[in-house]
């Protein structure tokens, strides 16, 4: 019992760390841009692709090995996504910043949907094997099973989100982009040059979602173009439960939504007497992703509600 | 009369030429599609459906101007209507009439329950939240296997007939939703024109102005959402007819980005636009068969490219039903 708790707990702490990364980028997004990005969970699935063929080609034709390899192969995929997702920036979403708040959105849609379907003619539809970045070594901790994998995937979110935290707080750069989030027109007539705090949301977003990628598809072994659509979604839902725009707040919807997922997963057949089983995990993120939307759609730790994000009150 | 043609300038006079035209496509194709192969029948067929579903949708996105991803909700709500009323699954066999309105009813009362307590909220989170109500209700329909036969759907469902003549060939599908876009169009078309069309105009432009020249806007956005889910439905149910089969695969995400798709791409709000819209989604797909994936990344593409060049859509906004049977018939 104490080891299953334990072994649940590890197992959480893991896809919670690994939605915590892709939550950060719709949560910075939704903070300087005020736009959901559908294609953010693209930027997750890109990662493990480009990751593969970097790895691929590191070993193959470069002839590095083991441990160097791989890490050369996450660092190069990360970046080259971040770079990908200043470009689709550019290109899909720059030209609507005066538009309505629906067409970015709709961009976005079209970029998701160009992305999936590229990925699928270059390295097509089916499932791909995807290598282990760590060695399979298993610890027994009072009875519950952890692996050096989820060690290796907490620590590298780990130090990804700490990296992230002191960029955003202790860096130039973090004041400029938390400058713009907090108001556009302001930092503008302050002289912040707002492009390039949008373009380094873009790149950051976008590389921690692909750490995420090639993280998660690392964990399950297996990678695919349309592993982003769910995940990206239970993302949101995390962002938004812990407070969308708010960067603390995205970490910590993260873990909770991993935590209710995961125990809430190994309860339902229990608590319902077998009626709902394991299938409706899925239905579980969602239902809470409803339900905090209407209870508290500030979410955790969002920011009082403001002008701009306020919900609409009944009739009165 | 000859008065006003002679004031007429060119731009009335290009405007009678265009709606003769589009009528006479239109005809040629109602008249030849007997003669059609199959095949094509069933592809034009598929083009009503989304016509039909096009409709429905836009009176959310296109008149009230709120982006809703979970459309295809409604839509299987109906095709599980038939599904179950008109197959050994549970041993009921309604006639395809009786049908079509219990499904009207349910995604009439689908649609409000789902509207109650999201049309509080702002445009992006009402998006989010009807893109997870789409994938719950196509989640519980895959899971759900005693009622809806799980991932294997329900088959060997009914053949439809109405009051004694039987609809089971394509061409019979084809009048069938050739009579039901019509009807439907007509009476969606009249409705934005009415009071309350524009008061979802009112609340697509400015949701805080309505509220101030006294619009219940709540109840508005649930009439919007309401009639367009009655509507998903209704084809839904036609869908599940013409197929004779069911499952949750017809039912994805990817339905509802389409749909959104054909509306953006037409022309947002105009009834002709889905038209235009499904006709450059549904046909092009079909004629380019042979690139198989290339045609989805081109109409990714083609999405992103069109909202920045002309976020209007195909078909100017100005171009609907009134300015055809003007330039039909006079003035």
């Amino acid at each position: 019992m104490l080891g299953n708790l334990i072994q649940q707990t590890v197992n959480a702490l893991t896809i919670g760390s690994i939605y915590a990364l892709i939550a950060l980028g719709y949560t910075m997004v939704y903070g300087v841009l005020r736009m959901i990005n559908f294609a953010h969970g693209e930027m997750f699935m890109l990662g493990a692709y480009v990751a593969f063929l970097a790895l691929s080609l590191l070993v193959g034709d470069v002839g590095m090995s083991g441990a160097l390899a791989l890490t050369a192969a996450f660092l190069v995929a990360i970046f080259l996504v971040g770079l990908i997702g200043v470009g689709i920036e550019r290109v899909a979403y720059k030209p609507l910043r005066s538009s309505t708040r629906l067409a970015p959105m709709l961009s976005s849609l079209g970029v998701s949907l160009s992305l999936v379907t590229g990925v699928q003619i270059l390295a097509g539809p089916q499932p791909v094997a995807f290598p282990s970045f760590f060695p399979v070594v298993r610890y027994q901790v009072m009875g519950g099973t952890i692996t050096l994998m989820q060690i290796g995937i907490l620590i590298a979110a780990f130090v990804l989100m700490f990296g992230l935290h002191v960029l955003v707080n202790r860096s130039r750069i973090g004041v400029i982009v938390r400058a713009v989030s907090e108001s556009r027109p302001t930092a503008q007539l302050l002289g912040i040059n707002v492009n390039g705090a949008i373009s380094m949301v873009f790149f950051v977003g976008p590389l921690l979602g692909a750490a995420g990628g090639i993280l998660y598809s690392s964990y399950y072994g297996i990678m695919s173009p349309s592993m982003g659509a769910v995940i990206g979604l239970k993302a949101f839902t995390a962002a938004i439960l812990g407070g969308i725009g708010s960067i603390p707040g995205a970490m910590l919807g993260a873990f909770i939504l991993a935590f209710i997922e995961v125990w809430g997963t190994a309860l339902l057949p229990i608590v319902t007497n077998g009626v709902l089983g394991t299938e409706y995990r899925d239905v579980l993120a969602f239902a809470i992703l409803i339900l905090v939307l209407l209870v508290r759609p500030a979410g955790i730790l969002g920011e009082a509600v403001s002008e701009e994000s306020i919900v609409y009150k009944r009739e009165f | 009369m000859a008065a006003v043609d002679t004031l007429a300038t060119a731009r009335p006079r290009a405007n009678r030429t265009i709606s003769w035209l589009v009528l006479a496509i239109a005809i040629a194709l109602i008249v030849a599609t007997p003669f059609l192969p199959n095949y094509h029948v069933r592809v034009l067929n598929s083009l009503l459906i989304y016509i039909l579903l096009g409709i429905g949708l836009n009176i959310v996105i296109g008149y009230t101007g709120l982006l809703d991803l979970g459309f295809v909700a409604f839509y299987a709500v109906g095709a599980y209507s038939y599904g179950l009323l008109a197959s050994p699954q549970l041993g009921l066999h309604m006639p395809f009439l009786v049908i079509l309105l219990v499904a009207a009813c349910l995604g009439a009362v689908t649609g409000i329950l789902l509207g109650i307590p999201v049309l509080r909220l702002r445009g992006d989170y009402l998006a989010i939240v009807t893109l997870g109500f789409g994938e719950i209700i196509r989640i519980i329909i895959n899971n759900l296997d005693w009622l809806t036969g799980g991932p294997q759907g329900i088959a060997r469902l009914d053949k439809a007939s109405i009051l004694g003549i039987q609809i089971a060939r394509p061409i019979d599908f084809f009048w069938l939703l050739l009579i039901t876009v019509l009807l439907v169009g007509t009476v969606v078309w009249r409705l934005e024109r009415s009071i309350l069309g524009k008061a979802w105009a009112a609340i697509r432009e400015d949701q805080d102005a309505a509220r101030g020249i006294g619009i219940n806007t709540t109840n508005a956005k649930l009439a919007a959402f309401a009639t367009s889910a009655t509507i998903g439905s209704i084809a839904g149910a036609i869908f599940a007819a013409s197929q004779r089969f069911v499952s949750p695969e017809s039912f994805t995400l990817q339905e509802s980005v389409l749909i959104v798709l054909m509306i953006v791409v037409g022309g947002i709000g105009n009834i002709f636009g889905i038209v235009a819209g499904a006709a450059i989604l549904i046909l092009l797909p079909e004629l380019l068969r042979e690139f198989a994936e290339w045609r989805i990344l081109f109409l990714g593409l083609l999405m992103i490219s069109l909202i920045i060049v002309r976020p209007a859509g195909i078909v100017p906004r100005s171009f609907g039903p009134e300015k055809l049977i003007r330039g039909l018939f006079g003035k």
